[in-house]
């Protein structure tokens, strides 16, 4: 199995997202990770969706999900044309005997801090997984409180757009 | 409504001067629908519904039948649609009558049966309260139908309906289910037509690729052994008359599937039946054997490729289907054709004339030998069972001689519709309906109901199983009064005929809860009393010198339905059998007999027999 990252434009419609999330379910296919939002048209949304799967299944993935109605386009991005990003909040214990270290690991990932308490910071990660992984993993043994994360978005690098060239054959 | 409301026929001559007229939801929905020709609904009022009730009362174009039971109502317009290549179309209430709607969906669903289906929704306000008679059926049949809408805003019900039918019909055709709240049916909105589409993402490809059908051309003139795999997307894109075309030129054998039983007639000399589980050896071994697989709508199913990793060792694929996610999706494809099966056999017809022309054209004249010599050693038969008792597939033969090729044949699902597919003589396309891929026992009568009110000039018979029967019988209420005047052939084996003949092979004859006690012991119910309540004419029959006659007087009954209990041999078995999960190489054609092959033929077949099939635990099998 390897993991593939598909952009999805839909028409921005209630239920669209329970239409493809009981499409991956009932064919069988693993969402690693799922993001959706508004695209530049406000009547276009696009998920970005991360699937765990072979090559063949894959191809099944794509081709069911054309067949929606209200699925625009389907892209398969590869993870060497495309910027990759996802965003992560972490609580981690820190009291004054291990802020500064906490704050050393923050700044070396480029992280930022946005809530501070007597005993936790809060801190705001952006970038690839592989780089989210790191910082969880360096600011682990100080005691990871709380974590929540968002989808993988993900956009092809160069000029060419997606959605324009979507809504152009539409 | 107010009393003064203008009739549809009027607000329809209002709306045709293109002017936007006023009118409530529920007026807006009856003049779209008439305004898509639909002439017949099949359906049941309820409280969420019903204002839509009040004005399809008024209309003069579009007939409401009263079904019994919504499942009826869907099944009917399957029926209808498959018999007439139109959209059938049913209506009824939110929360169960919807519901009920879910298995008539879900079957057209699998089959590719266009229909709309109508329900009422609670109104908008109320839905997700839990008010009463609420579900969310949008939700419930997303996976089950091709596409299916909500809809709140009264002013969105003509384009809507629009689209419906128009997704409904045209590509890989499907059900569409349009839910409406109550609030919508009866808010004032204007109504004219035609209304504009919103369809950006659903955009089907008729067409094939040009170079993809030279390619599908170049591998048929190089193959040695080709077959044509033809299935029921022929019938759906009505491309039987160029399928005929095809098979006069190329001279390729055939095999149609359940679905596409009748896409050539089964008369025509190429034809080898039909492939499959319980397919005829020349159409199994047919596919087995051959060099190069020309699948035509056809989606390689389970029960035609039985263990996939041993179907079809030699062949090279060609697969049209005008649904893309079919191609590769079960048995990798060589030459992919994305396309409209009419399309695609009309190009394949001029690429196949144009190489045969050039003197490049494929000979296949040893392989045509070879398959003709299949089916002259294994015809379809059956064994006469003993003491006089009638032989169901007896039944089915003088069924179709008598009847004919103009009639529509309907079959429930289990041993009946087997011997249905088998032993009616099909030459015709939409004379042969049946729930295919879903399975749905009780599709019959319904289903027939529907069939003869697209059809009203053809005789239609449903031949049902007396466990299929006893699922949707009260359609037959339906029928007497609205003057349906479908027949009814029961073949009563007194069982949950094909469970059984399983527990018989894979259960050590182990019948549990198989018995339906409709023949054998007692008769309950007694199905000739049952049709005499209904006010139809109740028949039965249980010897074989009574069948022809049988046959002839429910044929002569022409002004309401007819019932026949033809009371049969009740360990009759469907024959040939690939039992499921095993290669198609391991087929029988009667209990642990393999079809006697001539040296040559059972050298090629003696490594993947496995006679006795001992390797497969009983439990694994599936029906």
């Amino acid at each position: 199995m390897s993991k593939h990252t598909l952009s999805v434009l839909v028409e921005n419609k209630p239920g669209v997202l329970a239409r493809i999330a009981a499409l991956f379910s009932r064919r069988g296919f693993n969402i690693d990770s799922l993001a959706v939002g508004e695209t530049e048209y406000p009547d276009v949304s696009r998920m970005t969706v991360v699937v765990d799967v072979d090559e063949l299944p894959l191809e099944q993935v794509t081709k069911q999900l054309n067949k929606l109605v209200e699925v625009l386009k389907v892209v398969e991005l590869e993870p060497a044309s495309a910027v990759q990003r996802q965003v992560m909040l972490i609580k981690v214990r820190a009291d004054p005997a291990t802020r500064s270290q906490v704050l050393e690991m923050v700044a070396m990932f480029r992280a930022k801090v946005v809530d501070v308490a007597t005993d936790s910071l809060t801190i705001e990660a952006t970038g690839t997984t592989d780089k989210l992984r790191a910082l969880l993993e360096v600011l682990q043994p100080y005691g990871v409180k709380e974590l929540v994360q968002s989808g993988i978005v993900a956009v092809g690098r160069g000029p060419r757009s997606i959605t324009d060239r979507a809504l152009r054959s539409a | 409504m107010v009393p003064s409301a203008p009739s549809p026929a009027q607000l329809a001559q209002q709306a045709r001067a293109r002017s936007p007229i006023e009118v409530t939801g529920a007026q807006s929905l009856v003049l779209s629908l008439e305004a898509m020709d639909v002439d017949t609904v099949f359906g049941i009022p309820g409280g969420a519904i019903l204002p839509a009730y009040d004005p399809l009362l008024d209309s003069v174009k579009v007939r409401h039948i009263l079904v019994r039971h919504e499942q009826g109502a869907g099944h009917a317009a399957e029926g209808y649609a498959s018999a007439t290549g139109r959209v059938g179309v049913c209506m009824a209430t939110s929360g169960p009558g919807a519901t009920n709607l879910v298995t008539p969906l879900a079957d057209a669903h699998m089959d590719s049966v266009p229909i709309v289906a109508i329900t009422g929704q609670v109104s908008s306000k109320a839905i997700g309260t839990d008010a009463f008679q609420e579900a969310d059926i949008r939700g419930i049949t997303m996976p089950i139908t091709k596409h299916n809408y909500l809809v709140t805003n009264a002013a969105d019900i003509p384009r809507v309906i629009a689209e419906a039918f128009h997704i409904a019909s045209t590509g890989r055709p499907g059900p569409v289910l349009v839910d409406i709240a109550k609030d919508a049916l009866q808010a004032r909105t204007t109504f004219s037509w035609p209304p504009r589409f919103e369809l950006p993402g659903y955009r089907p490809v008729a067409r094939p690729h040009s170079k993809q059908i030279r390619e599908a051309a170049r591998l048929i003139a190089q193959a040695e052994r080709p077959i044509l795999y033809v299935g029921g997307g022929v019938i759906r894109a009505r491309a039987t008359e160029e399928l005929h075309r095809l098979v006069e030129l190329s001279r390729i054998p055939v095999v149609t599937t359940l679905m596409a039983r009748g896409a050539l007639p089964d008369s025509h000399p190429l034809h080898l039946g039909m492939p499959g589980m319980h397919g005829s050896v020349p159409a199994v071994t047919g596919l087995q054997k051959a060099d190069l697989i020309i699948a035509l709508g056809a989606r390689f199913d389970d029960r035609v490729t039985g263990q996939l990793s041993t179907f079809a060792p030699e062949a090279r694929v060609v697969h049209a289907d005008i649904d893309p996610a079919e191609i590769s999706k079960n048995r990798r494809a060589d030459v992919p054709i994305v396309g409209d099966c009419k399309a695609v056999i009309a190009d394949l017809i001029e690429a196949v004339d144009a190489d045969n022309d050039a003197g490049r054209g494929g000979d296949y004249t040893e392989w045509r030998e070879r398959v003709a010599g299949w089916k002259e050693s294994f015809p379809l038969g059956y064994a006469e069972p003993e003491g006089g008792t009638l032989a169901p597939q007896y039944v089915l033969e003088r069924l179709s001689a008598i009847a004919g090729p103009e009639s529509i044949y309907v079959a429930g699902v289990g041993q009946h519709q087997m011997w249905a597919a088998q032993f009616v003589q099909y030459e015709r396309p939409n004379a042969w309906l049946n729930s295919g891929g879903l399975g749905t026992m009780g599709y019959a009568v319904p289903a027939a109901m529907g069939a003869q009110v697209g059809e009203p000039h053809r005789t239609v018979w449903a031949v049902d199983g007396d466990g299929c029967f006893q699922m949707t019988n009260q359609e037959l209420a339906t029928c007497v009064i609205n003057n349906i005047p479908i027949k009814v052939a029961i073949i009563n084996n007194s069982s949950l005929g094909m469970v059984r003949q399983w527990q018989t092979l894979f259960y050590n004859e182990r019948y549990s809860n198989t018995d339906l006690h409709t023949s054998v012991g007692s008769r309950v119910p007694d199905f000739v009393k049952l049709a005499e309540a209904y006010g139809c004419v109740g028949l039965r029959c249980e010897r074989p010198e009574d069948v022809d006659a049988t046959i002839r007087a429910a044929m002569d009954v022409t002004d309401r339905p007819v019932v026949v209990d033809f009371v049969v041999h009740r360990d009759a078995m469907v024959w040939p059998m690939v039992p499921a999960g095993v290669s198609n190489d391991a087929i029988q054609v009667a209990r642990d007999t393999a079809p006697q092959w001539d040296r040559e033929e059972s050298e090629a077949v003696e490594q993947s027999l496995d006679p006795d099939h001992d390797g497969i635990p009983s439990g694994s099998h599936r029906i």
